[in-house]
């Protein structure tokens, strides 16, 4: 189920604005990589172009190519829309659909396709999904209440369920934490820990040391000064970059040196 | 500063000299003190009003608020500080322009009600005025309530999709030149006079029909013409309040764009589109001008096809009755205005029901 992304010679544009330059990497499928680095440097950028979500932005285009396993996203012929449904994501704030129940947001994927599920194929996605995102246990009574009434780590982990219920190979998180007071956080990164068993799982965190716990790989980019395109600086394994990183950029950033 | 504040230590006393109005935080008036004060104040000048042998309500109101901001104010010097006056005086400024703006409004209300409910029966607004001359103890508005609902019904059927689907492209799709031009030219038809959008109709009657052509159809157009800048604008407001990340939650899961303005973001918004539409509604309900263009005022019978002769409506049946002239015409003129005002308020309250049934809920 989880796929390999290959990513090379990738530059994203704004406009004519150069934002991000030139990243090439391979994110392993089954594992949890990490992108880390200082704000505006172009990560969540280039994250969001992995499933084409960029293009929401008007103005946004990238050059370069990004292949998962063999097929090319950026193809003439691929709809973005069956790109999104391949690579999942899971933004910075929680985002239910306020209109919408627990259980009808867990099945949003679906439904709001169109899609015809019958109600026990419904239920089994629901409470598979739910389980799959630790969720289960808490909310199996108020399935039908509003996702909203849910506290924000709650929210979260149903923003992920609904994100796994389509069944994607490979799942993005936008900083899935930032918003969350430590106890949730914790739920997030043992979820996540789970998780990469049956995706590819790719995290843009500020945190450093939830990059160092939940990811086997570590990416950093950097921005080269004001007003200069975000690069990737340096990428390994976690516990190597954030033990003897290569780069003194890196190095810097990870000790809490800057300039 | 002559309330007696005990304060024992020098430094303090200094520091009071220094800036009487900061340190010394006076007494402070007891909580009944404003509404026994208003009170007082009324009966007084009550009292002195029938002495001076010029009673007049209005006169005892104005009276009463200048006595009560000044005897209040005073007091509030004299027992508190001068900040708690300021706040005493100026919260008894706003509750007087509060009553000021609420005058009109009650007074509207009571006319209207005193009046209309003279005449408003069972009888009034199940019959016409066919064959009824302008004297006669006869006739109600039937024709005429008949005619605004098919009126304004037609005009919402015309303005509704078309003001939202605007307010969609606006919000979702447009981009550019289009985009600016479209919400100019909105702006300019939320300004047109209603009588010119009267005008416009007969014109383009005349150009189809010929001369002399008015019929229920060409006033619901002409009400459309000023209902759709409202949809448009009310619409628009309400989906850029649907929150980006909704739309972006929704393209992550692999919905298309048009699945995702469908089923995200105009649910997420109905509530607010409701009230919009409903507010765009009572705004042309009340329309006289473009009516007498287009429907004609001089339909006396029942008349529900839109697109053959005259229909009357409420508003040009109060314009017809007053023109009349008559006692009996201006009481079903008034019958009628309260027949109109009740159709708004019903429409409002339905619009709360759908917003509250509709409303996105937290628990």
């Amino acid at each position: 189920m989880a796929k390999r992304i290959d990513v090379s010679g990738l530059h994203v544009y704004y406009g004519d604005f150069l934002a991000v330059e030139d990243v090439s990497m391979t994110i392993e499928p089954r594992s949890v990589t990490a992108f880390i680095g200082s704000s505006g440097c172009g990560k969540s950028t280039f994250l969001r172009t992995l499933n084409r979500m960029h293009e929401v932005t008007p103005g946004a285009r990238v050059q370069g190519k990004v292949l998962l396993d063999d097929q090319d996203v950026y193809g003439s012929e691929v709809d973005p829309v069956a790109v999104r449904r391949e690579v999942g994501m899971v933004f910075q704030r929680p985002n239910p659909f306020p209109t919408m129940s627990i259980y009808d947001n867990v099945i949003a994927g679906a439904k709001l396709n169109n899609q015809r599920l019958n109600k026990s194929a419904a239920d089994d996605l629901v409470e598979r999904s739910l389980r799959g995102a630790n969720l289960w246990e808490e909310v199996k009574d108020r399935l039908g209440r509003p996702g909203a009434g849910l506290s924000g780590g709650q929210q979260q982990r149903l923003c992920i369920a609904r994100a796994i219920a389509v069944e994607p190979s490979v799942l993005l998180m936008d900083e899935p934490c930032s918003a969350l007071d430590p106890i949730s956080t914790l739920a997030i990164e043992d979820l996540i820990s789970e998780l990469k068993e049956n995706y590819t799982i790719v995290i843009v965190t500020h945190n450093m040391q939830q990059a160092a716990r939940v990811s086997d790989v570590t990416a950093f980019f950097n921005l080269a000064g004001t007003g200069k395109p975000g690069k990737l600086i340096e990428m390994g394994e976690t516990n190597k970059i954030f033990t003897k990183p290569e780069k003194k950029e890196t190095e810097n950033y990870i000790t809490g040196r800057f300039g | 500063m002559s309330a007696p504040t005990q304060l024992s230590e020098p430094i303090a006393e200094d520091a009071r000299m220094a800036a009487p109005n900061t340190l010394s935080l006076g007494g402070s008036l007891p909580r009944f003190t404003p509404p026994v004060t208003l009170a007082v104040l009324l009966l007084v000048s009550a009292g002195a009003l029938f002495l001076l042998d010029a009673w007049n309500p209005a006169v005892l109101v104005i009276v009463t608020a200048v006595a009560y901001m000044v005897v209040i104010t005073l007091a509030s010097v004299i027992v508190e500080n001068s900040r708690k006056a300021k706040d005493r005086l100026v919260t008894a400024v706003v509750y007087v322009c509060f009553g000021i703006a609420m005058v009109p409004l009650v007074s509207l209300l009571w006319t209207v009600l005193a009046e209309g409910i003279v005449r408003l029966d069972g009888y009034f607004l199940s019959v016409s005025m066919n064959g009824v001359t302008p004297s006669m103890d006869a006739g109600g508005a039937y024709h005429a309530v008949l005619g605004t609902l098919v009126i304004t019904g037609i005009a919402a059927l015309i303005s509704v999709p078309i003001g939202l689907m605007t307010a969609i492209y606006l919000v979702e799709y447009g981009r550019g030149r289009l985009k600016t031009a479209i919400t100019f030219f909105v702006d300019v038809m939320t300004g047109i006079p209603s009588i010119v959008a009267g005008l416009f109709v007969v014109a383009l009657w005349i150009m189809i029909f010929g001369p002399g052509e008015t019929n229920g159809l060409a006033g619901a157009i002409s009400l459309s013409v000023l209902m759709i800048p409202v949809v448009v604008r009310s619409c628009e407001e309400m989906l850029r309040l649907v929150p980006n990340e909704l739309r972006e939650a929704s393209y992550a899961l692999g919905v298309p764009k048009w699945l995702t303005v469908l089923k995200v973001v105009l649910p997420t918004a109905i509530a607010g589109i409701t009230t919009g539409i409903m507010l765009a509604l009572a705004r042309v309900i009340g329309e006289t001008a473009p009516l007498i263009l287009t429907a004609g005022s001089s339909a006396v019978a029942i008349n529900a096809n839109p697109v053959e002769g005259q229909m009357m409506s409420l508003p040009v049946f109060i314009y017809s009755q007053v023109r009349m002239g008559g006692a009996i015409n201006y009481e079903r003129a008034w019958a009628a205005a309260l027949t109109l005002i009740a159709i708004v308020m019903l429409l409002f309250f339905v619009a709360r029901l759908v917003s509250r049934f509709f409303a996105p809920k937290a628990r």
